[in-house]
């Protein structure tokens, strides 16, 4: 203990002050403990524990407020998550083996639910969606089709906002590079909705996407010259989850703006007069001098982005409740609708472990990305 | 030419700055006018000025409609507390990390750095178990007993969000880089290592607390996800479940924008009057986080 605290802050302390302050004051040790104390403790319980115990709990039937004892059901959680089957269809044929056909003229399979039902092989599965191959129908079936869905949601969500934000905020960091004055105003102003709660920004948008008496409606019918019709933004399934991309790319781009701006202010200027000399105009200076210098920032931007875009939840309860229809449920909401609403905790507990197991895959794909930038 | 140049930016800096800053300004107005006003200013530039019968009425209508100040003197009282506190455990911490040698200083740092991928929604879950079966410890009948769980508490909401490895880190890297000279002299003359934090590190690290206590204070002031969960009663509501609920049962759109101006007032507060500072810390956060 002494031989190792009598060095620790400088290499040129001697050994004799060292000793001497050891015998004046109670040991190091004790103040490092009660110092960390605190804040380990805390990380332990509300960051670690809870980790420890949802892993624990996706092995269990646990429920939030249950007088039946909890018990182990191994990977049956998991099961009900990730477990895909599929079946083939063929039509139904009438005695004179025609295709009966329906009024519509379109072709009848049997009830999929007798043949789920019949076959001890399809338990506890259910229709996710269907696809036509000629006569025949393709069904793909999952045991929770809500948390495929979901987990389709999340990547579709995942693929739009990440070049719509990180795209917007290079372009505003671009703009306000500019030695102009006031721009700092600017930067202010392009910052605002990054400080308003993504709540109260989910609720004016809620206004501005209205169908009959929104903004955006209005915009669109007047550029349009009134051909096209009012979009009912949010309550559209097609267009409910774009919608929600749109505005929260524009709140969050802030943040990205300002690690761009960084970015950019961290090229040297010699960079530039350098591609000025060998004759390259604004666009030649941007593509070999800006995008190359920027290529650290940009991978760091977007693996920020991506993981932050996973957990999309605020925007989803507040403005759609995961509908219409199931099209903007996420993977975290379908997590909070279990394991909270539905107090299947152990449920809950299996989604936020999956969920981990994606973040963790996304930060060692950083990892990666850079460790082969350093090799080069 | 130049000077056309220079006007083009601008128009174009002032478009790109309308989009950004109408749905809050559009909000703020809203707040003010009568519900036929907002719809009759919606498609001009009127929808973002103080303009025709300003009114405070909305507010009037929220304040007897909703709990909104209890709301407000939650989410005030969680807030501070947590941010003070944060402030507290996680300096002295990052003190112990960044500027004394011990035993398993290496992993508890590779650990504070590990934490930091994990994000709220990841424990959102299993963090409500837990807290359910924590006892709070009360006073009845004149004596101490255990009572229910932690569910629907002001604790709750702030003791889970008090340690923060982002935190922890953005004090560990500022302590850092402070020369250690200081501390030596100090050292010499026989200063403990609290003293050597409370007299020597604390009052050279102003930015680093300044930037972690508007990271925090914006934190927790926004928290939703969480005490939507974890806060089922209105005694110890914060304001953003408030005003979702109003929301969810509201249709006058002026009253929810009077809801929603006030629940922004206080960021928007502190916003205006640290631009400088809240820009330039989020900006350094980000880069190094």
């Amino acid at each position: 203990m002494n031989a190792s605290t009598s060095v620790n802050s400088s290499d040129t302390l001697t050994v004799s002050s060292g000793r001497s302050a050891e015998t004046r004051r109670p040991p190091r040790k004790r103040y490092v403990f009660l110092m960390s104390a605190p804040a380990l403790l805390g990380l332990f319980m509300f960051m670690v524990l809870p980790f420890l115990m949802a892993l624990g709990m996706s092995f269990t039937d646990q429920r939030l407020l249950s007088p039946n004892a909890t018990e182990w059901v191994g990977l049956r959680n998991y099961d009900r998550l990730l477990n895909i089957s599929w079946l083939v269809q063929e039509p139904v044929s009438d005695a004179d083996n025609h295709l009966k056909q329906t009024a519509d003229g379109e072709l009848v399979y049997p009830r999929l639910r007798s043949v789920l039902r019949k076959n001890p092989e399809y338990k506890e599965f259910k229709e996710f969606t269907h696809w036509s191959f000629g006569d025949k129908r393709v069904v793909l079936l999952a045991k929770d089709p809500s948390f495929i869905q979901s987990i389709i949601n999340t990547l579709l969500f995942v693929i739009l906002v990440v070049p719509i934000q990180c795209g917007t905020a290079l372009g505003l960091a671009l703009l306000i590079n500019q030695k102009l004055r006031g721009i700092f105003l600017f930067r202010t102003v392009f910052f605002s909705p990054v400080v308003t709660s993504i709540v109260v920004v989910s609720i004016v948008w809620s206004f501005l996407y209205h169908k009959d008496l929104g903004l955006f409606n209005h915009y669109l019918n007047a550029m349009s010259f009134g051909l096209i019709g009012p979009v009912d933004w949010l309550g559209d399934p097609d267009w409910a989850m774009p919608s929600i991309v749109l505005m929260s790319a524009w709140q969050a781009a802030g943040v990205q703006m300002l690690i761009f701006l960084a970015g950019l202010q961290g090229i040297s200027g010699d960079l530039y007069e350098a591609a000025e000399l060998d004759g390259a105009g604004p666009w030649g200076k941007f593509v070999n001098v800006t995008l190359p210098g920027l290529k650290n920032t940009t991978i760091f931007v977007v693996i920020s982005t991506t993981i932050q875009a996973f957990g999309l939840f605020t925007q989803v309860d507040v403005m759609t409740r995961g509908g219409p229809q199931g099209s903007t449920s996420t993977v975290m909401y379908h997590a909070v609708t279990k394991g909270f609403r539905e107090q299947d905790i152990a449920y809950g507990s299996a989604i936020s472990v999956i969920f981990f197991l994606a973040i963790l895959a996304i930060a060692l794909l950083q990892k990666r990305f850079f460790d082969k930038r350093e090799d080069a | 030419m130049k000077r056309l140049q220079k006007l083009g930016a601008y128009l174009f800096l002032l478009l790109i700055g309308y989009v950004f800053l109408f749905p809050l300004l559009f909000m703020i107005m809203s707040s003010f006018k009568p519900e036929q006003v907002i719809f009759a200013d919606l498609y001009s530039i009127r929808a973002i000025l103080p303009v025709g019968d300003l009114t405070l009425d909305n507010y009037r209508q929220v304040f007897e409609k909703s709990d909104v100040l209890l709301y407000f003197r939650n989410s005030i009282l969680i807030t501070s507390a947590a941010v003070v506190l944060g402030l507290i455990v996680n300096s002295l911490l990052a003190f112990t990390l960044s500027r004394m040698r011990w035993s398993g200083r290496k992993y508890i740092l590779a650990a504070v750095v590990a934490l930091m991928i994990i994000p709220i929604e990841a424990i959102v879950v299993p963090l409500l178990l837990l807290v359910s079966k924590l006892p709070t410890i009360g006073w009845e009948q004149g004596g101490l007993v255990l009572m229910g769980s932690w569910l629907n508490s002001l604790e709750v909401q702030i003791l889970p969000f008090v340690a923060n490895s982002f935190f922890i880190f953005l004090f560990y890297q500022f302590f850092r880089d402070i020369p250690k000279d200081f501390d030596e002299a100090a050292e010499l003359d026989g200063a403990t290592p609290f003293q050597i934090y409370r007299h020597i590190i604390v009052p050279m690290s102003g930015p680093v607390f300044a930037t972690v206590a508007i990271l925090h204070f914006l934190l927790m002031w926004n928290q939703y996800i969480w005490p939507i969960m974890a806060v089922q009663g209105e005694d110890a509501r914060p304001v953003m479940p408030g005003i979702q609920i109003f929301f969810g049962r509201q249709t006058s759109w002026g009253e929810i924008m009077a809801y929603a101006s006030f629940v922004t007032l206080p960021v928007l507060a502190v916003f205006l009057a640290f631009q400088k500072k809240f820009v330039s810390s989020l900006a350094g956060a980000g880069i190094k986080g």
